[in-house]
């Protein structure tokens, strides 16, 4: 490439700061977990972890970690079904209206969050008369979260071909068998890909969580919302912060492992 | 079929529900496609239609009740409001800025990325551009909070200077991962036949890079600018007494408790994003989402 030595330095150079930018605040929150100040100025006082230790006791805190997680679970399950089936009538068969398929399932990801959110809200409380709580809170989140395994599967599919279906068929096993020893297995890695994104995006979802969860329930971005602009919970809430930074580890690992122990992708 | 019926061991009803679908494709068809349409086709689109609906209704100022008849006041509100041009021009600002903002810094890391660096290396640099995205959104959004603080590490205090600047930094990883994508299609031949026609790099750039993936600038540029106009948390965090279309939706629910007002609000950042699809959809970016 004919690009000259400054130019190709400067490019470099741009990278590694703009890396830096990303990582640099993310390295604040960690420390500050840290700063035995309660207002966090800048250079930390002094070592202390008490802070991870108030935040270990708080009973508040462990509530709203366990009703994020019941929300996500519900949510990725059910939009693993929906988005398994939706990708199979889409990625398998011709109808009219199918273009139309990927645009609704696209759909409450690509519209603002307050919009998904007002119209959830309005559809439960005004039109349907549901009390809001978990269930609606679930119902909200899993219509955003199918596109991932939607997405996930299509992909599958289509790379996957019919072949070895056809030549299962040919032996003897029927639709279900078929589906249980030869489909099921090959989309295994993509279920999972597509379970863990949509897990993620539900763990980390506040618009329409705060739309449709009712006055009792409290996710965890809701309740780190809420104590957020409380001066004297500001140490729990930057040890909220610093656990999650380092929480995100997880999925990453599993999303490489997915990827890279993927014989379809080899 | 002597083999088939003594290997299948399962009972008769299996067995020719399975032959059953088997021999008819648009049964198998519609059972795939009732859950899915039920949920998103119905209920969702549903809840969308009620909600355009509920826009054209309005509130009883003493009663607070909704009045399910039709009007064009929301809207009129709207448009004639001094209040609401201000608040949807500086969400169309912010939204712009932070999308140009993310397009300037995101090019060269992604240039840098997809032809500087060994394959080795790009494979560890694009999970270090996916990694803050596992980061919850309100822990980024926190850590300007502290880092723009007025006794913070920057110092800058809350505003809306500082809206633009943690959003930019919010949808970064969107703009640098379809413009890496882009430029990894991009044959280095291409560069290469450029330079040995004579381009230097600026020219090289002008006409052959970016006129060829512009398309994945501008699928990048769909999430950032769509991201940014219903933000309404970040300018919470960060955005002092700033406002944004997201913040008076948000008032008209809860402060207010004017529903109808709302709906109407909400229907501004969807209109202004239609019309930004129908505008670049000619480019083909649609298809490098």
């Amino acid at each position: 490439m004919n690009l000259s030595r400054t130019s190709r330095t400067l490019l470099r150079a741009a990278l590694v700061i703009g890396l830096a930018v990303v990582y640099v605040p993310l390295a604040v929150v960690l420390l500050n977990s840290f700063n035995s100040d309660r207002t966090f100025s800048w250079p930390p006082a002094g070592f202390t972890l008490r802070w991870w230790g108030a935040a270990w006791d708080s009973a508040g805190l462990r509530d709203a970690l366990w009703t994020s997680v019941q929300a996500g679970l519900g949510a990725t399950a059910i939009a693993l079904v929906l988005g398994t089936m939706a990708a199979f009538a889409v990625q398998r068969y011709r109808f009219f209206g199918r273009e139309t398929v990927s645009l609704v399932i696209v759909l409450p990801i690509a519209l603002p969050g307050i919009v998904t959110g007002i119209a959830l809200s309005n559809t439960f409380h005004t039109v349907l008369g549901l009390p809001l709580g978990l269930l609606t809170v679930i119902v909200g989140h899993a219509t955003f979260c199918v596109v991932t395994v939607y997405n996930n599967v299509l992909a599958r599919l289509r790379r996957m071909g019919l072949n070895l279906e056809e030549a299962s068929a040919d032996l003897g096993a029927d639709t279900f068998t078929t589906f249980r020893l030869v489909t099921f297995p090959m989309m295994r890695s993509a279920l999972l890909a597509g379970g863990l994104l949509a897990f993620a995006l539900s763990f980390d979802e506040i618009i329409v969580t705060t739309f449709t969860a009712g006055a009792g329930v409290r996710t965890l971005p809701i309740w780190i919302f809420e104590n957020l602009f409380r001066p004297n919970q500001a140490p729990v809430v930057n040890v909220v912060a610093a656990a999650l930074i380092l929480l995100s580890v997880i999925p990453i690992y599993l999303a490489q492992r997915l990827s890279g122990g993927d014989p379809q992708t080899h | 079929m002597t083999t088939i019926t003594t290997t299948a061991a399962s009972p008769g009803m299996r067995r020719r529900a399975a032959s059953f679908l088997h021999r008819h494709a648009g049964v198998r068809l519609s059972l795939l496609l009732s859950a899915p349409l039920a949920w998103l086709g119905l209920a969702y689109l549903g809840a969308l239609a009620a909600l355009l609906v509920t826009a054209f209704w309005s509130t009883d100022v003493f009663t607070g009740d909704v009045v399910k008849v039709f009007t064009w006041a929301n809207f009129t509100d709207l448009v004639t409001g001094e209040v609401y041009r201000t608040v949807a021009l500086r969400s169309i600002g912010v939204a712009a800025a932070v999308t140009l903002i993310d397009l300037v810094v995101a090019f060269p890391m992604a240039f840098a990325m997809a032809k500087l660096a060994s394959p080795r290396a790009q494979r560890w640099l694009v999970i270090a551009v996916l990694t803050p995205l596992w980061a919850s959104y309100l822990v980024k959004a926190y850590a300007w909070r502290v880092m723009l603080s007025s006794d913070g590490v920057l110092g800058w205090g809350y505003g809306l200077t500082a809206t633009v600047v943690t959003l930019s930094y919010l949808w970064l990883p969107y703009m640098i991962l379809p413009i890496y994508a882009g430029l990894e299609r991009l044959p280095d031949s291409l560069l290469d036949a450029a330079g040995d026609l004579g381009a230097r790099g600026w020219r090289t750039f002008r006409t052959v890079v970016w006129p060829l993936t512009f398309p994945a600038a501008v699928a990048g540029s769909i999430f950032t600018f769509s991201l940014s106009l219903g933000d309404y948390i970040t300018v919470k965090i960060v955005g002092g007494k700033t406002q944004l279309i997201g913040n008076v939706v948000y008032d008209n629910i809860g402060a207010a408790n004017n529903l109808p007002f709302a709906a109407a609000v909400a229907t501004v950042p969807v209109v202004i994003m239609l019309v930004y699809l129908a505008a670049v959809r000619r480019t083909g970016a649609l298809e490098n989402l």
